[in-house]
């Protein structure tokens, strides 16, 4: 079927985030889509722990932990960059003024409905961060995962059976198979990325797909 | 002549009460005051309410207060970390209750009470497990939670530069919830590795003006250690 890895996953989405976008990139296989944004492009990475222009990794030796990212790892600030504190950086999302947040996700459902902050197990231990301002505050909420679980079970769910992050939240699915849009007619495959057909594509999805 | 230095960390924190709600400046240890986190271990406070981004890193700073037993609960939105061993400990075997809150809610909240605000309508967790119980209204087709300030009897805050008047400026994203917690408590105490003369500091870029900080405590600068994450091997 030759499913994308991570990296190609996270270039898939890459290649749809414009010059000009201000984007928050989640914890995770998001954080990776900054190392394939095209150089020529100017984009504004937001870290909702405190700045706008977030640039690479520092180099070893040079890593400065006043200077962090969301997943609290070293970062760079580009030159026009800028930090503010915490009630700026989620006013920049709740007040829609992020263009883009690509997050993770356990479980997606037909109606855009977000799960991707606890599994709901009773012996785990909650967190949710940013994730439920970032999904209902940016323009767009992209999520990328992938299309089955370790168990082989579709995360694009009728109904997600996972607590929810955000209800309708979702505009965008990337997944390891395809990408689809989330419409008010339901789940449409906007491009296939595996080597298999729609309805080999459908057979691996929980919900009805549009062509 | 108006001094709002105080000599030591210890009397920085001297006085805060058993039962007091105190927040704690920091997003993981960037902007962590672990110098004020000591000297309030050390002042002895217990069934403390503790507001913070996260519940602790390693063994130190607020995982070290929270691992003296002197925390009753913690209001966070991120307690779960890699090295957030203490939390779990304390969480799992029930002697540590907690507040989740969405983080820009927990933001907003503070800033609220800081700002006078009784409530405020947020989309953020509207249909969650957070909102629950919580009351909703529709305002202009979409759908908002209630959320209420969090005051706090204390923060602790870590700065960069201040002056005698509280003036402070902040060093990169360890400015995090300093500003707004300095905002929404009774006391605000502020570290700052460099203490200046009175118009020194650039009006211009002053981050939180002196009116919000009571107490000002120089400390050594020591580098920021990383947290919150699993180094890669």
């Amino acid at each position: 079927m030759n499913a994308l890895n991570r990296d190609q996953m996270a270039a898939r989405v890459a290649k749809d985030i414009p010059e000009g976008a201000y984007v928050n990139l989640g914890i995770g296989l998001p954080t990776l889509v900054a190392n394939h944004l095209p150089r020529e492009r100017e984009i504004f990475l937001h870290s909702e722990n405190g700045l706008l222009g977030m640039g690479p990794a520092p180099a070893v030796g040079e890593e400065d932990y006043d200077l962090i990212n969301a997943g609290k790892q070293p970062v760079t600030l580009l030159p026009g960059g800028a930090y503010f504190d915490h009630a700026d950086s989620f006013a920049m999302m709740r007040g829609g003024h992020l263009d883009i947040c690509v997050l993770g996700a356990f479980q997606v459902s037909a109606t855009g409905d977000l799960a991707n902050w606890h599994t709901g197990g009773a012996d785990a231990i909650p967190a949710v961060g940013g994730a439920m301002d970032l999904a209902m505050g940016a323009k767009k909420t992209y999520v990328v995962m992938e299309h089955l679980t370790k168990q082989g079970h579709s995360k694009i769910v009728a109904r997600c059976s996972y607590p929810l992050t955000g209800i309708g939240c979702v505009s965008r699915i990337y997944t390891d198979l395809a990408v689809i849009d989330v419409t008010a007619q339901g789940l449409k495959v906007v491009e296939i990325l595996a080597d298999l057909d729609f309805d080999e594509l459908q057979l691996l999805s929980g919900v009805p797909l549009l062509a | 002549m108006v001094n709002k230095e105080v000599a030591s960390t210890a009397a920085a924190v001297a006085g805060t009460p058993d039962g007091a709600t105190v927040m704690i400046g920091g997003f993981g240890g960037a902007g962590q005051p672990n110098e004020l986190i000591d000297a309030l271990i050390a002042q002895g406070a217990k069934d403390l309410v503790v507001v913070n981004n996260n519940a602790g890193n390693g063994e130190s700073g607020l995982a070290a207060l929270l691992k003296a037993g002197r925390v009753r609960k913690i209001i966070c939105s991120f307690p779960r970390q890699a090295d957030s061993q203490v939390f779990d400990a304390l969480y799992r075997s029930g002697k540590l209750e907690l507040e989740l809150v969405p983080q820009g809610n927990l933001a907003e909240r503070i800033r609220a009470a800081g700002a006078g605000i009784g409530g405020f309508f947020t989309p953020t967790g509207f249909g969650t497990a957070l909102a629950k119980g919580k009351e909703t209204r529709e305002i202009d087709s979409r759908m908002y939670v209630l959320e209420s300030p969090i005051h706090a009897d204390l923060a602790l805050i870590k700065a960069e530069r201040g002056d005698r008047w509280g003036n402070l400026t902040y060093r990169k994203t360890a400015r995090n919830f300093g500003p707004i917690m300095a905002m929404a408590a009774k006391t605000t105490v502020a570290s700052v590795h460099e203490l200046v003369d009175l118009g020194a500091l650039d009006p211009e870029y002053i981050v939180t003006p002196g009116i919000f900080i009571q107490r000002v405590v120089r400390v050594q600068r020591s580098p920021t250690a990383a947290a919150g994450f699993k180094a890669a091997a």
